[in-house]
Parts: C-alpha cells; sequence; structure tokens
C-alpha cells in the first residue's frame, strides 16, 4: 500500500500526518496501531512490533469515522472501554470533562452531533492514558473554540511525556504541532519542524510548502 | 481469556438490547404466536401439532439468535468498534463468549415463554420434563448465535448477514428430519444430515416428545450439540481479524 516509505516518530511531541484525503494517512496510522495488514516492512511502536500483544493497552486510537456504540449512552460506552482497558478509577470522568461533554454524559449517542460523537470516540482512547495516542483527524468538524481546547489538551499531554500522531487534512491545523509529516500519493514529501520546513521551502505557510514539494521547486 | 472482558461485552450487548425495546418484544413474542399459528394450522392433521411442536421449540430461538447474532456482530464491524476492540488487550474470545452470554440470557427468556404458553394454553404435550425441553432449547439458542457470529465473518453488509440464514438454516431444518423422515431420503442426503448439527437437535428433541428416558442416543446428541456450538464458537473467534486491509 506504501511502499518504500520511512518515517519516524518522535516520543513526548505533537506530529501532525497532513495531506489530501486518500494519501495514505489512515493506512499508515492503521499500520502503527497494528489493524493493517501489512505486506512487508516493519513497523516499531515503544521499540515493539507494532499490534503486538503487550502494546494493546498501551496505543490509543481513534479512528476516523466515530467508533462508538450509537445505542448507548456516553456514559456507558465510556464505561464499556474503562473495563476492557483496565482504567483506572474516576478515569471515565476525567475524560469526558477533557472532551467537554459533561452536559450531554447521559445522552444516548445517536442523539448527538458528528462533532459530539468524534469527542466521544476521542475521550474513548483517552481512558487508560497510553503513552501513544494515534488520533485520525480528531477536530473534523468542530467549533473552533473547542478545536482549540482539544489541541490545548493535546500538547498538555505531550508535555506529560505522550507521544501523539495526529492526522488532519486541514493545513491550518500544522502550526499547532511540534513536527510535521507531510504526505502525498502514498509517499512522504518532509518530515520536519513546522519553523525548519517553511524555512526550507521558503514558504509563508504550511500550505505554501506543501505545494513548493508537490511542484519540485524545493528538494525533498 | 478475561473474564473481566467478557463480562463486560455480555452487559454491553444487553445494554444495548434493552434500548431497542421493540426487537426485544418481538424475539419473545414472535416464536409465542407462530406456535399458536401451528397449533391453527395443524388443528384438524391429527397428533401433527404434537409431534411437531416441541421440535419447533428448540428450532424458533435458534433461528431468531442466529438473525440478531449475525447483523449485530455485522454492525460492530461495520461502525468501526470492531476495529476498536482489536486494537485493545480484548481477546477475541471474550468477545464472542461475551456475545454468547448476553444472547444466553435473551434465548432462556424466550424459551420459558414459549414453552410455558404451549404447554399450558396450546395443549402441546410432551414425554419428557419441561425443563429439559426448554434446556435444550437454549442450547439451540447458544448455537444459533454461534453459528450468526461464525457467519458474520463472511458477510460484508446487513443484507447479507441476513441471507445467511436460509443459506445455513433453512436447509438443516428440512434435512433433520422435522419435514419428512431422514430413513426415507436418499443416502446421500442421510449422509449429509449426519454431520449437520440441527440434526442432532431434532433427534434430542425428539427424543423428549416421546418420554423423558435418559437413553444413550438422548446423552450423545446432546453432547453432539455442545461440541458444535463450541467449535462454531471456537471457529467465530477465529474468523475474527485483527489485523484488515
Amino acid at each position: 500500500m506504501l511502499p518504500g516509505l520511512t518515517v519516524d516518530v518522535a516520543r513526548g511531541a505533537v506530529t501532525g500526518l497532513l495531506g489530501p484525503s486518500g494519501c495514505g494517512k489512515s493506512t499508515l496510522m492503521r499500520a502503527i496501531v497494528g489493524v493493517q495488514l501489512v505486506d512487508g516492512g516493519t513497523v516499531e511502536v515503544l521499540g515493539t512490533p507494532a499490534g503486538t500483544p503487550a502494546l494493546r493497552g498501551r496505543v490509543g486510537y481513534v479512528t476516523q469515522a466515530p467508533s462508538v456504540y450509537a445505542d448507548l449512552t456516553v456514559r456507558e460506552n465510556l464505561d464499556y472501554f474503562a473495563r476492557i482497558l483496565a482504567a483506572a478509577e474516576g478515569r471515565v470522568d476525567a475524560v469526558i470533562e477533557t472532551v467537554g461533554l459533561a452536559p450531554d454524559a447521559g445522552r444516548v449517542v445517536s442523539e448527538l452531533s458528528g462533532g459530539q460523537r468524534a469527542r466521544v470516540s476521542l475521550a474513548t482512547a483517552l481512558l487508560n492514558e497510553p503513552p501513544v495516542l494515534v488520533l485520525d483527524e480528531p477536530t473534523v468538524g468542530l467549533d473552533p473554540l473547542l478545536r482549540r481546547d482539544l489541541w490545548d489538551a493535546f500538547h498538555r499531554l505531550a508535555d506529560a511525556g505522550v507521544t501523539l500522531l495526529v492526522s488532519s487534512h486541514v493545513m491550518d491545523e500544522a502550526e499547532r504541532c511540534d513536527r510535521l509529516i507531510l504526505m502525498r500519493d502514498g509517499a512522504i514529501l518532509a518530515a520536519d519542524t513546522p519553523a525548519a520546513l517553511l524555512e526550507r521551502t521558503g514558504a509563508l505557510d504550511v500550505e505554501g510548502a506543501f505545494l513548493a514539494l508537490v511542484s519540485g521547486e524545493v528538494k525533498r | 481469556m478475561s473474564g473481566r472482558c467478557t463480562m463486560a461485552t455480555a452487559a454491553r450487548v444487553l445494554r444495548q438490547l434493552r434500548r431497542d425495546r421493540r426487537t426485544v418484544a418481538m424475539l419473545l413474542v414472535i416464536p409465542v404466536a407462530l406456535m399458536a399459528l401451528m397449533s391453527g394450522v395443524f388443528a384438524g392433521a391429527g397428533g401433527a401439532f404434537q409431534r411437531v411442536g416441541v421440535p419447533l421449540l428448540g428450532v424458533f430461538p435458534m433461528t431468531s439468535m442466529f438473525l440478531v447474532t449475525a447483523v449485530t456482530m455485522q454492525r460492530e464491524r461495520s461502525g468501526g468498534t470492531l476495529e476498536r476492540l482489536m486494537a485493545t488487550p480484548i481477546g477475541k474470545f471474550d468477545l464472542v463468549l461475551g456475545y454468547a452470554l448476553a444472547f444466553g440470557v435473551l434465548a432462556i427468556a424466550q424459551a420459558v415463554i414459549t414453552s410455558v404458553v404451549s404447554f399450558t394454553l396450546l395443549d402441546l404435550r410432551a414425554g419428557g420434563p419441561t425443563w429439559g425441553i426448554v434446556l435444550l432449547a437454549v442450547l439451540n439458542a447458544v448455537l444459533g448465535t454461534a453459528l450468526g457470529l461464525l457467519v458474520s465473518a463472511f458477510a460484508r453488509t446487513e443484507f447479507q448477514a441476513v441471507q445467511f440464514m436460509p443459506l445455513f438454516l433453512l436447509p438443516q431444518l428440512f434435512l433433520s428430519g422435522l419435514m419428512a423422515p431422514r430413513e426415507r431420503m436418499p443416502a446421500v442426503l442421510r449422509a449429509v444430515a449426519n454431520v449437520l448439527p440441527l440434526t442432532y437437535a431434532y433427534d434430542a428433541l425428539r427424543a423428549l416428545t416421546l418420554d423423558g428416558a435418559l437413553t444413550a442416543t438422548l446423552v450423545r446428541d446432546v453432547a453432539v450439540l455442545g461440541v458444535a456450538t463450541v467449535a462454531a464458537l471456537v471457529l467465530g473467534a477465529v474468523t475474527l481479524r485483527r489485523r484488515t486491509g
């Protein structure tokens, strides 16, 4: 699926995985989580091959489409996953707070808006405080205020030593990341800090840097 | 395997069902209504209702649990929750067993209600003990759940999952001996019937229709059903894939 792709994700930082939809972001993330059939190559997480049983409680994963039970309430969903993940006491309330869903905790997920569902899905991955979080487009369709709050939460986690890989097809989210991986057509265009990327391409923003890299004006 | 994950899953599935009151009501009422219809249809056919009534008590739970499980599991796949679960420490067998447990509880309710109504209001009579018949009906339901879990692995949509019922269960029902005695079927069909679990379910229920004697054949039939259920659950767990394309 993604031939000849090599990339490292820094620990304790927020790494943004950016690229147009269909470029292979989700496939790469699924390979890291260990749910993607991989034809060859190696994917290692925390020094262990991806998908090994020891990693399953330690890598939090949020799929692009909210994957929670639509016929359960927010709290019932979180209670279930908390038991599966053996999360500590009180974590359900803590993650509900983090994603700002306290007023809706008792509502059935099918009654919630798309953005609220996405937040339930995100909360689920935060339950057991995993050292690695793989988030596939977690902020799509969210109100800007909430988006800012979530990015703040991501950075608080990174400061606490959590490694986050966050994908987005919105280039303006790039400036909120510590490091960036730009992808296109299943290949890595660049992997660097936002500042270094702008300097190297001479572009004013990440969108410009992306265009410069694609058009070949700047050597990868 | 972990009891924690199994129990959590069973509780979660039951909680989901509780939200869908209409489905639960249909699961509990439809078998009773169908039994009542059968007793009416066979009213003028001598003892026909007495012959098929008890075996049907086992067939209805099996069919409905097969359908409900196959669709629920298909939803779990298409909704992305299965992928999420496969990225957590839950064992595949924990998940499958949790499902079997939840639908087993529902099956007990269904079998008890259908049996009680049949034996009281519909004048169904059996030589064997009622509890034995209820037990067999529940075992059949769990087998239905196990088969439903298994076939859901081969279905890409809910429509396909539902279509596995006529493909998987109806031939078993036709060959079991309920429609026509197996002794008079061609040898090929008899041979096929001998490897299908519903054949043993029918024989066991038929034995309980006639008398309550605990014969070696009855024990063997029940044992075969148990083994088939466990085998289907194991296969169902094995066909769950952590990694997909």
